[in-house]
């Protein structure tokens, strides 16, 4: 068939594109949404190794609502792609940690939980910490400015301890900032919301569980998955506006209208356009799963997530070596309410790597490279949580170069670029960002940048 | 379509867009959105339901005139004539 045209063409089947695809083939737009892996889910997916599935990217999906809550991101984006809650059969955390040099937040999903381990932890500071909260249920994020400056000097308003704002700094951070030592202040107030004020849950069988419904809902409403299919090039007419992709085998599928979730820089590169050099991501991750002959909380470990950082003062940014064990995310999934993993532990560790240090290691260094690091960072979890060596029965890990080969960020910078482009907008026309480099960060995130750009991009765009 | 039936039409519409809504006790001269949970995003989908389902078009500057029931009527009254309903698609 020659050059097939379409509405619009979505480029990568993560959280934002298929969200994108859903509604645009929701409203009978000819969608296709298009991805290089055998996979679909981005940064968000699974692999399978030794007849086991590994989930990457998801530790918990944020934005908790308690059924009947209709008013919250995770509702309101589950009414747009008309996915019916139940589908993703939620579990709701255990408990939490923030562990930050001596000191330790515990806390449960709702904006009480959160106060409550702030009293006990820092007394002093709760009155405070109260007027954070308040000012956070009321700043509007999304409203029309180029940016809400740094969260540290903010918070510094309402809390005096240091060691407070690091708490409340560290799993933000680790969350979903681009930036190198620093938390903007509307990205804070999305995840600090996202995360303490509404909550951490999972859904049973993991990331599985919410691409499958997300694959199902896209093809019923008719759009279109393809899979080994990755965009060479996306095409632009005399005019510089996009009109359509090249894919890798050479095929062209022209559109309206491209919606790209490949992050700014990497899209701009697929129009032939180079970035300037401060809005290359630079933070990266190195990631462990090790199973677990126990459930990780029979093994002395209660906690669903543990946000950590050893030192007072943590260092959020690309690490002189290849891993920097001394902050991270420890989550333990079978510490959800309800898991699938029946007997069994499943524990991961997250620490900041060096995507170029990582790449540059040849195939014997590599393989070594990893077991060493691996072991730095279990030992730091074991600091905070449990170190899981004595208990394991299998294990993997991913690294930035992982990262890279599978899902194409630059530099394995899986949180994008620290120049994000909030209107979607790149300078090129009917071409439109979605995913990360919105500022949109978390997968309820992501999947909420995807429905709001197809919204206003091409379903409230005048028809042509 | 007469006023019921317009009426039929987009309360369809709304269990479509939101299944978890009671509309049984809805007031046709009440603003929908001070009756049950709508935001804007939902206001979009009424409009590109009727699109989709009654060729209807409406311009984004025309959504207030569908904050009621009474409001829909009177709005797309003339746009509805000789359509017929579709409930439960």
């Amino acid at each position: 068939m020659a050059n097939e045209r379409y509405d619009a063409v979505v480029v990568g089947a993560g959280m934002s594109g298929l969200a994108a695809g859903i509604r645009l083939a929701q409203y009978d737009k000819r969608v296709v949404v298009l991805d290089r892996h055998a996979l679909w889910g981005g940064l968000n997916s699974f692999y399978k190794r030794g007849g086991r599935r590994y989930d990457t990217g998801l530790h918990a999906l944020t934005n908790w609502a308690p059924p009947g809550e209709k008013s919250t991101p995770l509702p309101k984006l589950l009414r747009q792609l008309r996915i019916p809650r139940e589908e993703l059969d939620l579990a709701e955390q255990g408990f939490s940690e923030v562990r930050v040099g001596g000191a330790r937040l515990t806390f449960g999903n709702g904006s009480a939980s959160i106060e409550e381990a702030v009293a006990r932890a820092f007394p002093s500071e709760i009155d405070g910490f109260k007027r954070l909260v308040q000012a956070v249920k009321e700043h509007d994020p999304f409203g029309a400015r180029p940016d809400g400056g740094a969260a540290r000097a903010r918070l510094a308003q309402w809390i005096h301890d240091p060691l407070l704002v690091e708490c409340l700094l560290v799993p933000v951070a680790f969350y979903g900032s681009a930036r190198e030592d620093e938390v903007e202040w509307d990205l804070f107030v999305v995840l600090f919301r996202s995360m303490f004020l509404e909550g951490l849950a999972r859904p049973v069988g993991g990331i599985k569980t919410l691409l499958d419904a997300l694959r199902r809902r896209l093809v019923e409403c008719g759009g279109e998955l393809r899979m080994r299919a990755g965009v060479a090039r996306i095409l632009l007419n005399e005019r510089q506006a996009a009109s359509g992709v090249l894919l890798d085998g050479g095929e062209v599928l022209e559109c309206e209208r491209v919606l790209s979730s490949a992050g700014r820089v990497e899209t701009l590169r697929l129009c032939g356009l180079d970035s300037p050099a401060e809005h290359l991501g630079r933070l990266s991750f190195c990631e462990t799963t090790s199973i677990l002959a126990r459930p990780t909380a029979a093994l002395g470990h209660g906690a669903t997530m543990v946000f950590f950082a050893l030192d007072e003062r943590f260092a959020y940014r690309r690490p002189n070596g290849l891993v920097d064990a001394t902050s991270g995310v420890v989550c333990a999934s079978d510490n959800y309410q309800r898991h699938e993993y029946g007997d069994a532990g499943v524990y991961r560790v997250t620490c900041l790597a060096n995507h170029d240090l990582w790449s540059g290691l040849h195939d014997e260094e590599y393989a070594a490279a990893k077991l060493r690091c691996a072991d730095e960072m279990l030992a730091a979890a074991g600091k905070v949580a449990l170190d899981p060596r004595p208990h394991t029965t299998a294990f993997d890990m991913f690294t930035p170069k992982t990262i890279r080969r599978y899902t194409g960020p630059h530099g394995g910078a899986v949180y994008g670029s620290p120049a994000q482009a909030r209107d979607g907008h790149v300078g090129v026309e009917r071409l439109h960002l979605v995913g990360t480099d919105q500022g949109t960060l978390g997968l309820v995130g992501s999947l909420l940048s995807g429905v709001a750009a197809a919204n206003r991009h091409v379903l409230m765009a005048p028809t042509t | 379509m007469n006023r019921e039936e317009i009426i039929l039409a987009i309360k369809d519409i709304i269990q479509t867009i939101a299944p978890d809504e009671d509309l049984s006790e809805l007031k046709t001269d009440v603003r929908l959105r001070d009756q049950i949970e709508l935001d804007s995003m939902d206001f979009l989908d009424i409009v590109m339901e009727l699109r989709k389902r009654y060729g209807v078009q409406v311009p984004e500057e025309d959504y207030k005139e569908l904050a009621t029931l009474d409001g829909c009527v009177a709005y797309l009254a003339p746009h509805m004539q000789g359509k017929t309903l579709k409930v439960g698609v």
